[in-house]
């Protein structure tokens, strides 16, 4: 269990104000000068040290990510930050932005220099209104201490950051959407490469990183990367925040070490399973993609990357979704396909059509109208949706289906030959 | 008939902050936030004119700023209620009783979402996902989140609107944020 010193969000729950003033004396905002006069090269050296990995949901190494921006001083280089958070179940960043602004805002600051950008557009999803209110108050309290803008914290590097809100389309969560959403177009995803660090806003380099990795940087700077390495497992180090949702006794947001076991994390924080832990059916352990594990997995399952990864599930967002024996396991994928179908961009054939044809077929299946062989059909059309668009929208909505069979077929098609017997 | 829409002096304000965001040769990235001023100008919907009027602001095409316009969930094409109630109901929301949620907005609005309410007053609509479902399940109205809703709870936020003394936002259970609340096992 994390102990309480290595809590990196200790406002994570607003009992303090968000404000400059009480930011700093939970520690933001000291030494970033220094760390900016020590250099880029020594920045993501010490993100490389903490191994932090890319907490929007692929994981990728924060370090080597930014290792592939361009040096060249004359390029307008961007850093984007990713808050339009609509992953169905995570709901993590909306507490970083709400009651820890000034930590996103530090990272960024840190990030960019550490990138050679002088420009930052954070992206919030448009239904967090208030939240960009206090975002926005955050940024206009940090200007006018002149932690950015010109001369930013006194170390002679200028740095702006802006606001962006959105309007409603999951899509823009997907970087290149995201940047195309920026331009004041449709978010619809780029064919890479070229890759957003050669071309991304506005035909220049850029990154784009979740809330959640920025605001870690400022604490792993002040602690040490070897710091943040000590926490976790093997290549799956840190701290993480979890957001517990669904059929346990207190849903919460919980900032936990990373790699902790399944069971513990709902037990220590979320007042276990409704109905205690023998009612639990199957767990979503990372955001509504990532395919369900049941309770025979989830017994002995830790909450890391790699261990996801190994019962062909995943970390995504931490984002950890609980059903117990009441849920009727078909009707609640069968929600999530109509979410995608919802959310699908159109541009590719395969995720248009694809995604309204999986949810229809999952709809007749949870109205016991279906054969047991239109389940091969089905999980037929998820193979040829995944992998076969230009961004992960479709492989997302073919994971979840392709979960629920994997691991509950037995249990549905007997269903649904005792409801043709019936008939 | 239809009337003219103009950005009022407020708007425009808030219009020139929007723009100096920008490198100036790329005025087209503050489109959603023109459409958005717009909209909250207009009384929460972009009639034609308005859209119209967002176009030749920022020197774009009509048609490219209509197709913002119907990408993105949030920009309404026809009037919506005073109080306009989204409900989720995506899965962490549905395992959490949205369904109940639904049923008071449907007794309490109108059968058929997207209907004015008897008293012009509501709307309501499904939609996904809003991103707090550890406080599932949850309304949005207008700009605001009420929070860990029941069909109870839901009716007497609604209520409050139609008394003209709007129930806190947030949790409507009286928690903390996303805290969790304390637990005592039975």
């Amino acid at each position: 269990m994390l102990k309480a010193k290595d809590k990196i969000f200790t406002n994570l729950f607003g009992d303090q104000s968000y404000s400059l003033r009480e930011a700093r004396s939970r520690g933001d905002w000291d030494q970033t000068s220094n760390f900016i006069k020590k250099g880029s090269d020594w920045i993501i050296d010490e993100v490389k040290k903490s191994e932090l990995r890319g907490r929007g949901g692929a994981g990728f190494p924060t370090g080597l990510k930014w290792s592939f921006m361009p040096k060249d001083a004359n390029k307008n280089n961007y850093l984007v930050v990713n808050a339009d958070e609509s992953e169905p179940g995570t709901c993590k960043d909306r507490d970083m932005i709400r009651n820890e602004p000034h930590k996103l805002l530090e990272g960024c600051l840190l990030a960019g220099f550490a990138m050679n950008s002088h420009d930052c557009y954070i992206y919030i999803r448009g239904e967090y209104f208030n939240e960009s209110i206090v975002l926005q108050k955050a940024i206009d309290e940090a200007y006018e201490a002149g932690l950015i803008g010109k001369n930013a914290c006194n170390s002679g590097w200028d740095f702006n950051i802006y606001l962006h809100r959105g309007a409603g389309a999951y899509i823009c969560g997907e970087e290149t959407a995201l940047l195309e959403s920026l331009e004041g177009k449709k978010g619809q995803p780029r064919l890479k490469p070229p890759f957003p660090a050669n071309k991304g806003l506005y035909g220049s380099p850029t990154t784009v990183n979740n809330v959640e990795t920025i605001a870690v940087v400022p604490t792993i700077l002040r602690r040490g990367g070897s710091w943040f390495s000590s926490l976790g497992k093997t290549k799956n180090t840190g701290t993480k925040v979890f957001c517990i949702s669904g059929h346990v006794n207190t849903p919460c947001n919980i900032e936990e070490e990373m790699g902790i076991p399944l069971k513990e994390l709902i037990e220590k924080h979320a007042g276990g399973v409704r109905g205690g832990w023998n009612n639990l059916k199957a767990i979503i352990p990372g955001g509504s993609s990532v395919p369900m594990i049941p309770k025979s997995v989830c017994d002995n399952i830790s909450m890391d990357f790699d261990s996801l990864s190994s019962v062909k599930s995943g970390l995504g967002t931490a984002a950890v979704i609980v059903m117990d024996q009441s849920t009727d396991l078909v009707k609640a994928i069968a929600r999530i396909s109509r979410f995608y179908k919802h959310e699908s961009c159109g541009q590719c054939t395969p995720c248009r059509e694809g995604t309204g044809w999986m949810w229809r077929m999952m709809e007749k299946i949870a109205a016991g109208e279906a054969s047991p062989g239109e389940i091969d059909r089905l999980l037929d059309v998820t193979k040829q949706v995944e992998g076969h668009t230009i961004c992960a929208l479709g492989d997302a909505a073919a994971w979840p289906i392709q979960g629920l069979f994997r691991h509950f077929r037995d249990e549905i098609e007997e269903q649904l030959i005792k409801k043709i017997r019936a008939a | 008939m239809t009337e003219t829409f103009l950005f009022n002096a407020e708007s425009l304000d808030k219009v020139k902050f929007a723009l100096s965001k920008y490198p100036e040769d790329r005025k087209q990235s503050a489109v959603m936030a023109l459409l958005d001023i717009a909209q909250r100008q207009n009384g929460g919907w972009l009639s034609k004119s308005a859209i119209e009027h967002v176009a030749s602001h920022l020197e774009m095409p009509y048609i490219k700023v209509y197709e913002i316009v119907t990408f993105y969930s949030m920009y309404y094409t026809t009037p919506v209620g005073k109080y306009f109630v989204q409900v989720c109901t995506t899965t962490p929301c549905w395992l959490k009783g949205s369904d109940e949620v639904v049923k008071a907005c449907k007794e309490t609005i109108s059968e058929k979402q997207n209907e004015l309410s008897n008293d012009g007053l509501f709307s309501w609509m499904e939609v996904e996902c809003l991103g707090a479902c550890v406080n599932a399940p949850l309304v949005q109205i207008n700009d605001d989140f009420y929070e860990d809703l029941n069909y109870e709870n839901t009716k007497n936020v609604l209520q409050s609107f139609i008394d003209g003394n709007p129930s806190p936002i947030g949790s409507q259970t009286g928690r903390k944020g996303s805290r969790a609340e304390e637990y005592v096992k039975s």
